[in-house]
């Protein structure tokens, strides 16, 4: 009965975010275009189908793996579990934090496999790329770009060093990159940048920087939890390019392998 | 034959979580040395995670993606400019102001500027503060969508307009209030959301398919780049105008 009402509550909030998109689509199809829209059975279907689905995940999620996801956050930032219990500690040491590096990491990675934005753009980026970018290839590549984003903002919490710093070398980085990388993925690799954190990432990755900045001695969670979400939809940018790089370079070596072969 | 579809696309779902399944298991069993709570609880939220993955992508390829294509491509054959951005703006404006992770961030965000002195804690002034900071944001996601637009059908280069806006952010870091900064930089990320995400892209697509010398894969995409990017430079905005 419980679940019940949970359910209700969050098909109604999906339902609340499709109605400006069914208003607004209505509204044009009505007064400027003019024109019945082709397969209208099958699309509302759809519509169904997509918010139905979206709740039922997203219930799924707040039954099963966030409350677990959140308490791990606390218990693993939890002073007591880093430092042995009875501690007095006055300084963190960052040293003392690799279970929380590589929990954010993984976290990162795992939860970036799972989210509903990523597998449509990488179902789009395959269709249009008529199957020169994999889904597979993408999203993993993405995910490993948010674990070692996510890994990284949790490294600034626990030392304090500006959110600014990071982000100011992450852009340079972009920057170098987009001048080097070939054409075609960089529309597609600043887009991952957006997509990687929504329903799943967010409240997990949001847990984890709020207990680690209100932990973590001398760090004030108003000024210090944020920026890990900044941090995951930087680094995606920067490993889609990366992986493109390497593919193009791989292939021009294999094209000159060949050539060379052929001479012979 | 049915059958064997629907198998397929629940492994497909259940390869999905398996990750996230993995991760929590390990940490628990090895690193906190606790037991798994609740087993059964957590089998059936899995349960409903898969099926939910199999119904939002059957979604997808049925509902989301074909409306975000068959609106492009009805604007564009209309070939009326400003119905087409009006419709960009719209879209990403209305998709905005209610998303629930931003009213979430405002409502925190203007705590932050009460506890740092920059705004009185009155109850009144505070919701004004949250309220004027997702109007911003909502704002400037219906503006990026705009310009994105702008972009597929004039044939703009993304990166000078990407990279331009990377220098926008770096020079208002400097002069904006610290309160902000960290904010801003995840307003970026939270505007999103997960069905918006695959109508902007299969509208970006379908645009670029339907204009004559725009390429889908290198035109198409972006519009949710800059989606991510000028809530950024428009929450600093916000904040040196508020302080100022």
């Amino acid at each position: 009965m419980e679940f019940i009402k949970d359910f209700s509550k969050i098909l109604l909030a999906t339902c609340r975010d499709v109605l400006p998109i069914i208003i607004l689509i209505t509204g044009f199809q009505v007064l400027v275009l003019r024109q019945p829209i082709p397969h209208l059975r099958r699309l509302i279907v759809g519509g169904i189908y997509v918010v139905l689905g979206l709740a039922l995940f997203l219930a799924g999620l707040d039954k099963a793996l966030f409350p677990l996801g959140k308490i791990m956050a606390a218990q693993l930032s939890d002073p007591a579990f880093i430092y042995g219990v009875g501690e007095v500690v006055m300084e963190a040491d960052w040293q003392a934090y690799g279970w929380v590096y590589l929990f954010a990491a993984m976290i990162g990675f795992s939860t970036t496999i799972a989210e509903p934005s990523l597998i449509a753009v990488a179902y789009k980026a395959h269709e249009v790329s008529a199957g020169t970018i994999s889904q597979w290839g993408l999203r993993i590549t993405v995910a490993l770009g948010v674990a070692f984003g996510i890994s990284l903002g949790t490294f600034r919490i626990v030392t304090g060093t500006p959110l600014y710093l990071y982000i100011l070398v992450g852009y340079l980085i972009v920057i170098v990159q987009t001048i080097f990388a070939p054409k075609g993925i960089i529309p597609l690799a600043y887009d991952s940048g957006g997509v990687t954190t929504s329903t799943v990432t967010v409240p997990l990755v949001a847990a984890l920087g709020l207990g680690l900045s209100a932990t973590v001695p001398g760090r004030n969670p108003a000024l210090d939890g944020f920026g890990l979400i900044a941090f995951a939809s930087l680094f995606p940018i920067i490993t889609v390019m990366g992986y493109a790089q390497i593919i193009h370079w791989l292939n021009i070596r294999k094209i000159k392998f060949m050539e060379k072969n052929n001479a012979l | 034959m049915i059958t064997s579809i629907i198998l397929k696309k629940l492994k497909d779902a259940f390869t999905d979580l398996l990750p996230i399944i993995l991760v929590i298991a390990f940490f628990q069993i090895i690193v906190l040395k606790q037991p798994l709570p609740q087993m059964g609880e957590v089998l059936f939220g899995a349960l409903l995670v898969v099926a939910g993955l199999v119904l939002f992508v059957q979604g997808l390829e049925m509902g989301l993606f074909p409306i975000g294509e068959a609106m492009a491509h009805a604007l564009a054959r209309k070939g009326s400019l400003f119905w087409l951005l009006c419709f960009a703006f719209a879209l990403g404006f209305s998709t905005t102001v209610a998303e629930p992770a931003l009213i979430a961030v405002s409502s925190e965000a203007a705590e932050i500027a009460s506890l740092g002195g920059l705004i009185d804690s009155s109850q009144e002034s505070l919701r004004q503060y949250a309220f004027g900071l997702r109007m911003s944001v909502a704002f400037s996601v219906g503006l990026a969508i705009l310009i994105g637009v702008m972009r597929i059908i004039r044939g703009w280069p993304i990166h000078y307009l990407i990279i331009g806006g990377y220098i926008v952010v770096m020079l208002m870091t400097i002069i904006a209030p610290e309160e902000i900064i960290g904010i801003a930089y995840d307003a970026g990320g939270v505007t999103t959301s997960t069905i918006t995400v695959p109508l902007v892209a299969a509208l970006g697509v379908g645009l670029a398919s339907s204009i004559r010398g725009r390429s889908p894969l290198l035109d198409g995409f972006g519009l949710i780049a800059f989606a991510s990017l000028l809530p950024m430079i428009f929450v600093m905005g916000y904040g040196l105008i508020i302080f100022g």
